[in-house]
C-alpha cells in the first residue's frame, strides 16, 4: 500500500513526459515539411547570438517594463526547476525532501526559490494587468480576439497557480517541521512562505499533511499539465527560442535571399549560346503560396512566435491602420501548418484540401500594404522574421500568377524597357547635368 | 551657380585609358525627380570641391532592380542586376557611392552572389571619409544651432546599420540635432520602401509619410534632414500636407553641406 502514491507518480510522470514526447514528434515533422536550408556558416555568431539574445534577452528589455518583469519570470522558470527535480525525485523514491542534506546550501536555496517564487507571482500578476485592465494596444489587436486571448490568460494562470501551490506547500511543510511531524524533517528556510503560517498556525497535523500533500500534488501535476499545454499553445518559445536564435538571420537585414533557381534562367535568358543542363528540371514554383513553400527555419520562426505583439507594434503599416500585421503572418502560418499536420495524422500523408496560406489565411491585402522597413525583424525578441515570408509570398504572386498591383506592374514594365521605374527614355539619364 | 559642374561618364574615362577613383552611381530617382536632380548636384558640388576623380555611367546606368525584388519579381531584378554587373565588371569598377540607400543596399548586399563585387558607399560614409581625410572642409555655416531632426532612412540605418554617418555630418555642421521620438533602430519607415513608392497605398486610417512627418515636426525642426531621395519625397509631401512648407525644409545632408558654406 505505501507505494500507490510513488507508482500513481511515476506513471503521472511517464505518461506526461510521453505524450510531451509524441507531440515534440509532431511537432519537428511539422517544421521538417519546409524546404531545407544550409545553415551552417557563422557558428560563432550563432552561438553568441543564443548567449545574447536568448539567454541574455537583450531585446527583450529594449522595453524595460516588459522586458524586466520578464527576465524575473524566466529567471524564475529556469532556477525554480532545481526545486522540480527534487520533486521528481522524492515522488519517484518516497522521500521527502531528498536534496536537504546539503544542509545550509539547501535553506539558501529554498530560500532564493520563495523569493523568486513571489516575484514571478507579482510579475504574472503584472502582466495579467497590462493584458486585461491597462489594455495595452498590441494585446487587442484583431488577430488576438478569441483563443490567442484566452490562451495568454490560461498561461498567466497556470504560472499564477504553480507558483501558489509552490508556496503554500512550503508554509505547510514549515508548519509541520515546527510541530515535529515525523517525515518532515527540519530543512530549508522560509522567507516569504512564513507570512502564510499564521493563517494555518491551528490547523490539525493531519489538515496540514493534506494541504501539503494536495499541494506538493498539484503544483508537480501542474507542470507536467504545463509542459503539454505547450504543444497547444503559443507558448513553445520557452523551448524553441533557442534553436530559433541560433537559426535567425545572420546578414545584413537589408541582404533578401536570392533564388537560385531564378539565376539559372536568367542566365540562360541572357546568354543564347547556354546551353540548359540535360535532365535538370525547371523549378517546380517560384515563391510560396502555401506553408509547404516556406523553409524549415520559417516554419520553426511560426512556432516560436509567442505573439507578444512588438513586430505589429512598430509595423508602419499596422500603426496607419493597414491591415498588415506581422505577428499575424506568424500566427497564420503556425495554424495552417498546424491544419497540415492534423491532415497528415489523419490520412498518413497531406491530402490536398483545397486550402492555402494565401488567400485563406493571408490576405493579399495584407501582403501589399508592407514597406519592407525591418522594423517587425529588429523588434522580434527572439530572432523571427516576418519579412521574409511577406516577400516569398510577393514573389508568389507576382512570379506565378502576375498578380501585382497595377501601378507595380506599370513601374515594372518601366524598368524593363527603360531601366527606370518611370516612363523617362534611359537616353535622358544625364540631361539633369546640364539643366538649371 | 558658380561653375559648371564636372561630371565626367566611365566612357569618357576609358577613352583616356584612365581610372576614377570611384563610380558616382546617380540612381533612377537622383536622374530624372525634379527633388532628387537637386541632391545629385549637390553632392557633385561636394565632389568637384573635394576634388574627387569620380565618374558616373550616364546614359549606361540602370536601375538596380531593387523596387522589382521588393515587389517580388526576382526575375527582373537578376536581369536588371545581372545587366549592371556586365557593365560594371567591364569597367573594372572598385568602388561604387551613391546617394540612394536602396541602391546602396543593392549593391553592397544582393549583388556579390551575383558576381558583382565592389566597395559600396553611402554618399553619407563617402563624405564622412572625405572630411576625415581633410579633402573637404565643413564648417557651421549658415545651419549653425538649428534645430535639426534626422530622418533615419531603413535600407541605411536597420537594413545596414548605419546609423553614425549622416549623424557626423549633421555635428560638423553644428547643428542643434533634435531626434525623434523613434530613432534609429526604431526608426519609423517614410512609407516608400519595399517598391510603395510606385503605387497608392492600401486602405487604412493615414498615410506612413503623414505619421512619420508628425513626428518629425514634433521636434519642432527648421529643416527635415533626410538621407535617402524616396525619404526626401515622402517627408516633403508629409510638411506640405500638414502646410508646413515655407516654415520647413526638407533636405539632404549633402545639400545641407553644400549649402553651408555656398559652394
Amino acid at each position: 500500500m505505501q507505494f500507490i502514491p510513488n507508482i500513481l507518480f511515476i506513471i503521472a510522470l511517464i505518461s506526461g513526459i510521453g505524450y510531451f514526447i509524441s507531440n515534440s514528434r509532431k511537432l519537428i515533422r511539422n517544421i521538417k515539411l519546409g524546404y531545407k536550408t544550409d545553415n551552417s556558416d557563422h557558428k560563432k555568431e550563432r552561438w553568441k547570438n543564443v548567449v545574447r539574445i536568448a539567454l541574455g534577452q537583450s531585446k527583450m528589455v529594449v522595453r524595460p517594463v516588459s522586458g524586466i518583469l520578464h527576465i524575473i519570470v524566466y529567471a524564475g522558470f529556469l532556477i525554480i526547476n532545481i526545486e522540480v527535480m527534487e520533486i521528481v525525485i522524492d515522488g519517484i523514491l518516497g522521500t521527502h525532501r531528498i536534496f536537504s542534506g546539503a544542509g545550509i546550501l539547501y535553506d539558501y536555496l529554498i530560500a532564493s526559490f520563495e523569493i523568486l517564487a513571489i516575484l514571478v507571482l507579482i510579475g504574472v500578476i503584472i502582466f495579467w494587468i497590462r493584458r486585461n485592465i491597462q489594455k495595452i494596444k498590441r494585446f487587442w489587436n484583431p488577430e488576438m480576439k478569441g483563443w490567442p486571448k484566452k490562451d495568454a490568460n490560461f498561461i498567466l494562470y497556470f504560472e499564477m497557480f504553480l507558483m501558489i501551490f509552490f508556496l503554500i506547500m512550503n508554509a505547510t511543510d514549515h508548519q509541520l517541521q515546527q510541530i515535529g511531524s515525523t517525515h518532515y524533517n527540519e530543512a530549508g528556510m522560509f522567507p516569504i512562505s512564513q507570512f502564510i503560517t499564521p493563517l494555518i498556525d491551528n490547523f490539525s497535523e493531519t489538515t496540514l499533511i493534506i494541504i501539503e500533500r494536495s499541494a506538493w500534488w498539484l503544483h508537480i501535476l501542474g507542470i507536467i499539465v504545463f509542459l503539454n499545454y505547450l504543444y497547444f499553445s503559443k507558448h513553445l518559445h520557452i523551448l524553441l527560442a533557442f534553436p530559433n536564435v541560433y537559426y535567425g538571420k545572420i546578414n545584413p537585414m537589408g541582404k533578401f535571399e536570392i533564388l537560385e533557381s531564378v539565376t539559372k534562367e536568367v542566365k540562360l535568358m541572357m546568354d543564347p549560346s547556354a546551353i540548359p543542363v540535360e535532365g535538370e528540371e525547371a523549378p517546380a514554383k517560384f515563391g510560396a503560396s502555401d506553408v509547404l513553400d516556406l523553409s524549415r527555419i520559417q516554419l520553426l520562426n511560426a512556432y516560436t512566435c509567442t505573439e507578444c505583439g512588438r513586430c505589429t507594434d512598430v509595423c508602419p503599416a499596422n500603426q496607419t491602420g493597414k491591415k498588415l500585421s506581422p505577428r499575424k503572418i506568424m500566427m497564420d502560418t503556425r495554424d495552417r501548418l498546424e491544419e497540415i499536420g492534423k491532415n497528415i495524422d489523419k490520412n498518413g500523408i497531406f491530402i490536398p484540401d483545397n486550402k492555402q496560406l494565401l488567400d485563406d489565411y493571408i490576405t493579399r491585402e495584407e501582403l501589399w500594404a508592407c514597406t519592407t522597413c525591418h522594423a517587425c525583424v529588429e523588434a522580434c525578441p527572439v530572432s523571427i522574421d516576418p519579412l521574409s515570408i511577406i516577400m516569398d509570398m510577393r514573389q508568389y504572386l507576382v512570379m506565378e500568377q502576375s498578380a501585382a498591383p497595377n501601378e507595380l506592374n506599370i513601374a515594372m514594365t518601366n524598368i524593363e524597357n527603360n531601366g527606370a521605374p518611370w516612363p523617362f527614355n534611359q537616353m535622358d539619364r544625364l540631361n539633369w547635368k546640364n539643366e538649371n | 551657380m558658380s561653375e559648371p559642374l564636372k561630371v565626367p561618364t566611365m566612357a569618357e574615362f576609358m577613352a583616356q585609358g584612365k581610372q576614377p577613383e570611384v563610380l558616382f552611381w546617380v540612381g533612377c530617382a537622383g536622374s530624372f525627380d525634379d527633388r532628387a536632380k537637386k541632391i545629385t548636384k549637390a553632392f557633385v558640388k561636394l565632389l568637384n570641391n573635394a576634388r574627387v576623380e569620380f565618374a558616373v555611367l550616364g546614359t549606361e546606368e540602370s536601375c538596380t532592380g531593387d523596387p522589382a525584388k521588393r515587389a517580388g519579381n526576382e526575375f527582373l531584378f537578376q536581369m536588371q542586376a545581372m545587366a549592371n554587373i556586365k557593365v560594371l565588371n567591364s569597367y573594372k569598377i572598385k568602388k561604387i557611392v551613391t546617394a540612394c540607400p536602396h541602391c546602396f543596399n543593392t549593391f553592397k548586399n544582393e549583388y556579390p552572389v551575383l558576381g558583382g563585387n565592389y566597395e559600396v558607399m553611402h554618399h553619407t560614409q563617402f563624405l564622412k571619409s572625405l572630411l576625415s581625410e581633410g579633402r573637404l572642409k565643413v564648417e557651421g555655416g549658415k545651419y549653425k544651432g538649428k534645430r535639426i531632426t534626422f530622418h533615419d532612412p531603413c535600407y541605411l540605418g536597420r537594413a545596414n546599420n548605419e546609423y553614425e554617418a549622416p549623424r557626423f555630418l549633421l555635428r560638423k555642421l553644428e547643428v542643434e540635432l533634435i531626434e525623434m521620438k523613434r530613432c534609429k533602430s526604431k526608426g519609423l519607415c517614410c512609407g516608400a520602401g519595399g517598391a510603395q513608392m510606385f503605387k497608392e497605398p492600401e486602405p487604412g486610417d493615414k498615410d506612413i509619410n503623414i505619421e512619420r512627418t508628425e513626428e518629425a515636426l514634433e521636434t519642432k525642426p527648421s529643416i527635415i534632414a533626410a538621407a535617402c531621395p524616396f525619404c526626401n519625397t515622402m517627408m516633403t509631401d508629409g510638411v506640405k500636407a500638414k502646410e508646413k512648407e515655407t516654415d520647413i525644409k526638407v533636405m539632404d545632408i549633402a545639400e545641407m553641406i553644400a549649402n553651408a558654406d555656398d559652394l
